[in-house]
């Protein structure tokens, strides 16, 4: 078997649990989603923290970064949109930028600090607005996907029986079906319901598919968390006090479930926004020239040979943002995760 | 007399599942938008359109269908593409094999590399080696793999020129499929290393998290400082000790994710121009193929489902605990 | 293996087996630096059982594994002499200690549940220790393992050897456990509350068959417990540990005989014993173990002795050789007038000292 380096620290192995390392033990009950969407992410959520950083040692400089980086992306998406701020036209092409990347010495790429894309569109403003239109459709799915999935995994895991069986199984059978599909198909059958006029914008569409994708995921992770708390003694308590069952699920486990579903949450709009950038790049979704970090990856992806810049720019915002949500997804969690037993 | 009663209840689980998720497939196919005749004859008459009809079997009632579309799947007529008139079941035997020999590359890589980094990781817990590679790994896990897809085709394949950015070569799997495809394996390689390396990378950062979590807390356990007490050295006891009571996690996620990626991983199919299931199944969404389509789904689904089989059976193998517990 | 062969083939070392001078051990945490085991010294020769006696916490446990050297390097500071057979262990490195580890001195643990491996089979465990340290082929370690759960009075031990941890009984793994230990054949033999997981029935069981093995194989032995019940017939001499250090060592008789720390004297009468009425309330230590980051000054049991007196919180009395091999440390022993005087006057006045949970001197019996 192959060697492990031996690094010159001494041996720790089997010295028994030592009085100055807190490993913190995470409960893994259901396994990742895989795809090449990214949704591989979802295991990300049941592995742990990813520093050991002791309780109580305050916020550290990735949580404020990512708090700040947060912060200027949502308010560049909102000042962008509300149209205050928007340098320059998200529309306006300008044919001597065309393709010009930000290095670019010849005279159309100046003023432009990113770049143009390939049709000589700014970039700022684009993923200004790019940025609006992903976190939109990101905020929105999950939001619907906790607001069904999660009021429905509560239920399954504090009622138990019957209802749990049937709630799981539809859970399970709907996760049989490879995600990308089922999205593709929903935001077909969703173009095809609204109509020629579309009733509903692409926004909307990817919102829902998004969001019905999500709800047997988020269904079963917020079921595994109600499970636990419903086994809880005060659970017990309560319903020795005579207390309904909605009103004990609604006032004592819903508020326990909630932190570690806030947690979930923001870990979930991350891998929303990939996969809205995946189902771009697959053609379906927000459509041009409407910008989202997406569909601007997905236009100018045959570019990439020439001007790599487009796809870079909008990666990295994605990069960026995903990562912020991560880490303060990992610094909730960690700040919520009640330890059963230990002191 | 336990075990063939715990087999048998599970295996009439699997036979109601694998129900659900066929009628639940065909229910899904038919809420695809859009007359499937307009698309196949665009420019036919509205008895042309008709008889089309009447030979997609779409006059029929709903149930009828799924009943008639239920007897052909028991035996494996999987319909045929409209278009080209071919059966379905050539198409999935063309492609099957190009996404399982896809996925079980991308697997073995990313476990070949977590599980080293894992144990490691959880050895030196704690330690700036540890830190930095952690830190890595979450860091990876924000990079969609459609951007690392693209940058790769990119400097790798057309930048560097080492490697192909498109197209496929019949590996080992093809064969059993169909025979008239001989491998060429040195090719086959060539084209699926960039695909499978790319969805590895994404997979080796969570699961060599999930595999260090768990051997953090086994190394705590008594039954290894027993270990260290007979003298064993370090390597044995993280290998032979340590690694089996720490995989579960792993190997349920790691199933999951095969289970997952049978369907091809579309995205990167599309990307890298691989022809697999995924691919075709893009194809099938935007042609409006809604029988190919409803195949490959059903295929697919069925494979996922049986594959979640077989984890949970693996389960009792690597953990005698739960044989007994199952048993009973 | 003879018993008497040196392992080394060197000529045989002709001091004690084991010589453990001053040996401290600390570990760093958030809080401070625990001192868990603050200076102690005993010598075991073969053949011969000490046992080591004390409350949790007491840093018994931290003891027999920093003498034989279990403890992670990372946070802990580990420091004095452990000689095994003139051999220094403090300060070698992990890899050299890899080869007594099994060979030489074995340790048994408390919870024989997950003290094994629960997905490996049990004979593999003892065959995988023998293959180890001896060259021989995986059938003769087979053989071997089946010998060693034979003379632990396992039954069917040939059908046992395929077993998991978790189809054995509780007694049962804990042989299993003393198999493994002596599997090479160890000249030390560190046994840290051995029984304390099993049920009372068993117990003596598997304490008479270490004892067994012990003769059979002129073994050293550290017989770790919280229950003095346990090394009463079974140990030749005993010490007893309190907040880190040993604050009496004795051979055994003289120490059920004569002993002068009140921390034994109220050890030994909180055991229940058999000739008491029913009802008679069980005699408890009251209050806590200090605190091991700031242990106060002065005597460390002081805050819990019925003998105290303000000197024993002020400084800490120091050790007092009476010969004989009997060591002790106490401003006012048991069975001296010093000592009487003191529990009289703790008894009638109104002073703080905590309720007495021993009204007069214990003698005698053990």
């Amino acid at each position: 078997m192959p060697e492990l380096p031996d690094t010159g620290v001494d041996d720790e192995i089997g010295s028994g649990p030592t009085a100055t390392e807190a490993f913190e033990r995470e409960q893994h009950e259901f396994g990742g989603v895989a795809g090449d969407s990214g949704l591989l992410q979802v295991g990300a959520i049941e592995a742990g923290p990813a520093s050991t950083r002791r309780r109580g040692a305050g916020l550290g400089f990735g949580a404020w970064a990512a708090i700040g980086w947060m912060g200027f992306i949502i308010l560049i998406a909102v000042l962008a949109k509300v149209g205050i701020l928007t340098w320059g036209d998200a529309n306006e092409s300008f044919a001597s930028c065309a393709r010009k990347g930000p290095l670019a010495d010849e005279g159309g790429a100046k003023g432009f600090l990113l770049g143009c894309d390939s049709n000589g569109r700014d970039m700022i403003p684009r993923l200004a607005l790019g940025a609006w239109t992903s976190l939109l459709v990101a905020v929105g799915a999950v939001t619907l996907g906790f607001i069904i999935g999660g009021t429905l995994g509560l239920i399954a895991g504090f009622t138990g029986g019957k209802t749990d069986t049937i709630l799981t199984g539809m859970f399970n059978v709907l996760l049989s079906v490879p995600v990308i599909i089922m999205a593709l198909a929903l935001v077909a059958f969703l173009q095809g319901a609204s109509g020629e006029e579309g009733a509903l914008s692409p926004e909307m569409i990817l919102i829902i598919a998004i969001g019905v994708v999500a709800i047997p995921l988020i269904g079963r992770i917020t079921r595994a968390s109600s499970l636990t708390w419903a086994q809880r003694e005060f659970v017990l308590a309560s319903r020795a006090q005579g207390a309904k069952s909605r009103r004990i699920m609604i006032r004592e486990v819903l508020p326990n479930v909630l932190p570690a579903m806030f947690s979930i949450a923001l870990l979930a709009i991350g891998i929303a926004i990939v996969a809205e950038g995946a189902l771009a790049i697959l053609g379906v979704g927000v459509r041009p020239p409407t910008p989202s970090w997406g569909n601007m990856i997905a236009l100018d992806r045959g570019n990439l040979f020439k001007s790599p810049h487009i796809v870079f720019e909008a990666s990295l915002l994605i990069f960026f943002t995903v990562l912020s949500l991560n880490l303060l997804g990992d610094v909730v969690r960690a700040r919520f995760d009640v330890r059963e037993g230990g002191l | 007399m336990e075990l063939t009663k715990t087999v048998a209840k599970r295996l009439l689980q699997l036979v109601i599942v694998l129900l659900f998720v066929t009628m639940f497939t065909f229910l899904l196919i038919r809420l695809l938008p859009g007359d499937p005749t307009t698309t196949i004859i665009p420019f036919g008459t509205d008895a042309q359109r008709a008889v089309l009809r009447q030979d997609l079997g779409l006059d029929k009632p709903l149930y009828e269908q799924y009943a008639d579309y239920l007897t052909n799947l028991l035996q494996g007529d999987l319909g045929k593409q409209y278009n080209s008139g071919r059966p379905v079941i050539d198409l999935v035997s063309q492609s099957l094999p190009v996404s399982l020999q896809l996925m079980i590359y991308a697997q073995f890589i990313a476990l070949l590399f977590a599980i080293p980094l894992g144990i490691f990781t959880a050895y030196r817990a704690g330690t700036r080696s540890d830190k930095a590679i952690n830190t890595s790994a979450f860091a990876l896990l924000a990079l969609p793999n459609f951007v690392l897809a693209l940058f790769l085709s990119y400097f790798v394949g057309a930048q560097l020129k080492w490697l192909p950015t498109g197209g496929y070569a019949p590996g080992w799997l093809d064969q059993f499929f169909d025979s008239s495809r001989s491998p060429d394996l040195i090719e086959h390689a060539r084209y699926l290393l960039l695909p499978a390396i790319t969805l590895a990378v994404g997979q080796i950062a969570v699961y060599m998290r999930l595999l260090r979590s768990d051997m953090i807390a086994t190394l705590q356990e008594n039954f290894i400082t027993m270990a260290k007490a007979k003298g064993l050295s370090n390597q044995r006891i993280l290998w032979r000790h340590a690694l089996r009571p720490s995989s579960l996690t792993l190997l349920t996620v790691a199933g999951l994710n095969v289970g997952t990626l049978i369907g091809g991983a579309v995205v990167i199919e599309v990307i890298y121009g691989i022809p697999g299931m995924g691919l075709k199944i893009y194809q099938a969404v935007f042609s409006k193929e809604y029988v190919e389509l409803q195949s490959y789904v059903v295929v697919i689904a069925v494979l996922f489902v049986l594959v979640n089989f077989f984890v949970d059976f693996l389960y009792t193998v690597l953990d005698p605990r739960i044989r007994r517990a199952r048993a009973s | 293996m003879s018993p008497s062969e040196d392992r080394f083939g060197d000529a045989p070392y002709d001091g004690p087996m084991l010589e453990v001078t001053d040996i401290k051990t600390y570990f760093e945490t958030d809080r401070g630096l625990v001192r868990s085991v603050d200076g102690v010294s005993l010598t075991l020769e073969r053949g011969k059982t000490i046992g080591i006696v004390g409350e949790s916490g007491s840093g018994k446990t931290v003891l027999s594994r920093s003498i034989m050297g279990l403890l992670p390097k990372r946070g802990v500071v580990r420091e004095g002499s452990v000689k095994f057979e003139g051999q220094e262990f403090i300060g070698i490195k992990p890899k050299e200690m890899r080869a007594f580890w099994g060979a030489q001195m074995s340790m048994i643990f408390q919870d024989p549940m997950t003290s094994l491996n629960p997905v490996m089979k049990v004979g593999n465990q003892i065959t995988e220790s023998i293959r180890e340290h001896l060259d021989v082929s995986k059938s003769y370690a087979m053989e071997l393992a089946e010998n060693l759960l034979e003379s632990v009075r396992i039954p069917e031990p040939r059908k046992r050897l395929k077993e998991y941890p978790h189809q054995l009984s509780g007694g049962m793994r804990q042989r299993v456990c003393i198999a493994v230990a002596l599997a090479c054949g160890p000249k030390l033999l560190f046994a840290d509350e051995p029984t304390t997981a099993l049920d009372v029935t068993v117990q003596a069981q598997v304490l008479d068959l270490m004892a067994a093995q012990q003769r059979e194989r002129f073994m050293a032995m550290v017989l770790v417990t919280h229950d003095l019940g346990v090394v009463a017939g079974r140990a030749d001499d005993i010490a007893v540990m309190y907040a880190g250090r040993i604050v009496e060592k004795a051979p055994t008789a003289t120490l059920f005989a004569n002993m002068k720390m009140p921390y034994t004297e109220a050890l030994l009468s909180s055991i229940p014993k058999l000739a008491h009425d029913s009802h008679t309330r069980l005699a408890t230590i009251p209050g806590r173990p200090p605190d091991l980051v700031h242990p106060p000054k002065g005597c460390k049991f002081a805050p819990r002795c019925t003998y105290v007196q303000d000197k024993c919180l002020e400084e800490e009395p120091p050790l007092t050789d009476l010969g004989g091999g009997h060591q002790y440390r106490c401003w006012f022993p048991v069975g001296t007038p010093g000592g009487a005087a003191a529990l009289e006057k703790n008894r009638t006045s109104a002073s703080p000292a905590p309720a007495a949970a021993v009204t007069s001197p214990v003698g005698g019996q053990a």
